[in-house]
């Protein structure tokens, strides 16, 4: 039983790793239709700049995540401007495209700047424990969990209660009807891409002491998040977090009890069983077609 | 320029619309029969994986390009071919039967793929074909009693009616070849037969297709089995190139590879999957060339341009510096992906479409022709 529990908080800390992930694919998804393929290099790429900040200029940890994230923002305003502008209303496959030659792309710099060993940041959480009972949780899973529960409270608040909020989900419905009616498109869409960058960054730094920094982190979680998005339903922020959270303990529970070798697969077979029975995702709009 | 008058249907469908055409193929063909007596044997054996990555190419645009379902998982029906083929030559199965066989299970698997994707469109369909990618490729590594797990199989050299065929000989280079040959035949056959029109209408409006009696979810599945099946076929050829196959070759990499050769060749002909084939293929060679050739030629040209001796030195070892990185590749895969889908969607094929044209419409030429035209859709959810 205990170890049931021990399993599932890590696989919970570890899915809201992925939930935070996630939560940067939806808000572009939502926003623009566009699928950012290269979200979770935006998060490797957050981590490094954290990493640089913290580890080596040697900021306070505060200091220099704000500072990443700031930077990160900007960044994902250059890269929205330079690669995703000139194709937004062309057909999506070739958006697809653009952000997995982008992902390639930063993937292949970071590691040049960078190199390919693993990196740590030092955090506030790293060394504590909290104990109840005989029940050991680590402080820096905790810290993802409660980060995760108000990144999540606040852009969903962003995305239902403020103007700016609603512009975005105007400007995904129907984009040119959007513009008519003056919502600034181009600007809302280069919000997008600097908030979800912002959010990336979050991620990055609070996954940095559990799984390290190296230039393919973001590859590698990246996948995991796709389908916790597609899970949720994608363009659902409260359903991308229970997407990641579902993978997550599906992927440590997986590791836990079954034979080795299903860990890394578990995720994808659920996946493929939901997209069966729900192909629009658990909390997905039911869609509608129209001739 | 020659003008092409079509007055019944059967112009419209002719596979060599005039006899230009004949001429110009079949002095390729030609090329390309003589091409192992005069190339060295590197590049020999490049020409062999561009035959095998077109074939997987051409595949990939029947099912994407054709009928408008994105796959990122081709590496795995390239992975059932290979080891089918593999497994089977261990029972001393000739080499005719394994190659179909290898076809018809990837073929069938393929379908069983393609019933789940009926009901998936869009990013659904990429991320189910990745997680199938993924799921072979775990049981690939855990199969152990087929597939040998991670230690991989060795692929003995095929043997074709009592000869054995090594994988550098001419003879393994023109069996890649007919394949290549045969595929690009039969999917034109393929795309002006009923099945290929009704794939086209599937992929420009699904509704329009219904409405019109097409079997959308028929002939998705037939799509998937298609590509899946003549990709098992080149996934034969591919485990025969390599003489050694295991689990960690067919990852999501090889996958987006193939995405890249019919985006760069374009998506709208079977030219691209060749032209797009040669250069995923070159690209390596190329960094070689660059690491190797460049800062000489650069320190050469600095030179000429005046520069003084140890300039020029200092200029050749930055740049030998710069080409040895090691993201290199990837980075140069990157940009050109972006530079592709930003300024040439039609890709290579498409380019080479507006060359000639500018020059058989010389001065009329107006570069509008090919202009994009932007669609924002309205959204997913509601089309």
């Amino acid at each position: 039983m205990l170890d049931f529990v021990q399993q599932l908080v890590s696989g919970i800390a570890l899915g809201c790793v992925y939930g935070l992930i996630a939560l940067g694919f939806v808000l572009v998804y939502k926003a623009t239709e566009v699928v950012n393929f290269a979200q979770g290099d935006l998060m490797m790429l957050g981590g490094f700049f954290a990493f640089t900040f913290i580890g080596m200029m040697g900021l306070n940890y505060w200091v220099g995540f704000a500072g990443a994230v700031a930077a990160m923002a900007l960044f994902g305003m250059l890269a929205e401007r330079i690669v995703v502008r000139p194709i937004l209303g062309y057909p999506q496959f070739s958006i697809i495209m653009a952000t997995i030659g982008l992902g390639y792309f930063l993937r292949s710099v970071a590691g040049m700047i960078w190199g390919t060993d693993d990196f740590k940041i030092e955090t506030p959480f790293s060394q504590g424990v909290l104990r109840i009972g005989s029940l050991v949780l680590a402080h820096d899973k905790l810290s993802v969990i409660a980060a995760t529960i108000i990144l999540c409270t606040l852009l969903w608040l962003f995305f239902n209660k403020t103007t700016l909020g609603t512009a975005m989900r105007a400007s995904s419905e129907n984009m040119l009807a959007a513009y008519y009616m003056g919502i600034p498109v181009k600007r809302v869409v280069s919000i997008v891409w600097a908030i979800s960058a912002a959010v990336a960054t979050c991620a990055g730094v609070l996954l940095a002491p559990i799984t390290f920094i190296h230039s393919n982190v973001g590859l590698v979680l990246g996948l995991k998040a796709f389908p916790a998005a597609v899970l949720g339903g994608f363009g659902s922020i409260p359903g991308a977090v229970v997407g990641g959270v579902l993978i997550g303990v599906i992927e440590s529970m997986a590791g836990f009890y079954l034979p080795e070798g299903w860990k890394d697969v578990a995720p994808y077979v659920v996946l493929l069983a939901v997209l069966l029975l729900k192909p629009e995702g658990l909390f997905g709009l039911h869609a509608r077609k129209k001739v | 320029m020659r003008f092409l008058f079509k007055t019944d249907y059967e112009d419209d469908i002719r596979l060599f619309p005039h006899s230009g055409y004949v001429v110009s193929y079949g002095l390729l063909l030609a090329v390309l029969l003589i091409a192992p007596y005069v190339l060295s044997s590197y590049l020999m054996s490049q020409l062999v994986f561009v035959c095998i990555y077109a074939t997987v190419g051409v595949a990939l645009l029947i099912l994407t390009g054709f009928t408008g379902q994105a796959s990122l998982g081709h590496a795995a029906f390239l992975a059932i071919g290979a080891y089918t083929a593999a497994y089977l030559q261990k029972y001393n199965v000739p080499f005719p039967v394994y190659f179909l066989a290898a076809g018809v299970l990837t073929g069938c698997i393929g379908a069983l793929v393609g019933f789940p994707a009926l009901r998936l469109q869009g990013i659904y369909l990429v991320i189910a074909t990745i997680s199938f990618a993924f799921i072979v490729e775990e049981i690939l590594a855990r199969w152990e009693s087929v597939t040998n797990g991670n230690e991989g199989m060795r692929v003995k050299a095929l043997t074709l009616l009592g000869v054995t065929v090594s994988r550098d000989s001419p003879t393994f280079y023109f069996v890649c070849l007919a394949v290549l040959v045969l595929t690009i035949v039969g999917t034109l056959n393929l795309l002006r037969s009923p099945t290929g029109r009704a794939f086209v209408a599937i992929r420009d409006s699904e509704t329009a297709a219904r409405s019109m009696g097409v079997n959308v979810a028929l002939y998705k599945v037939k799509s998937f089995a298609i590509s899946a099946a003549i990709t098992g076929f080149a996934g034969v050829l591919f485990a025969h190139k390599l003489s050694f196959i295991s689990p960690e070759m067919f990852t999501l990499q090889l996958s987006i590879e193939f995405i890249i050769v019919i985006l760069i060749g374009g998506t709208f002909s079977l030219h691209g999957a060749v032209l797009g084939a040669i250069f995923i293929v070159m690209i390596d060679p190329f960094l070689t060339y660059l690491k190797d050739d460049m800062p000489g030629i650069i320190a050469g040209i600095a030179a000429t341009f005046g520069a003084g001796t140890a300039a020029a030195e200092n200029i050749q070892s930055k740049a030998a510096a710069f080409a040895s990185l090691n993201g290199l590749k990837g980075a140069i895969y990157g940009i050109i992906i972006v530079l592709f889908v930003l300024f040439e969607p039609l890709g290579l094929y498409g380019r080479w479409l507006k060359i000639k044209l500018f020059f058989q419409l010389f001065p009329l030429y107006k570069r509008s022709t090919f202009k994009r035209q932007k669609i924002y859709v309205k959204s997913e959810r509601n089309r």
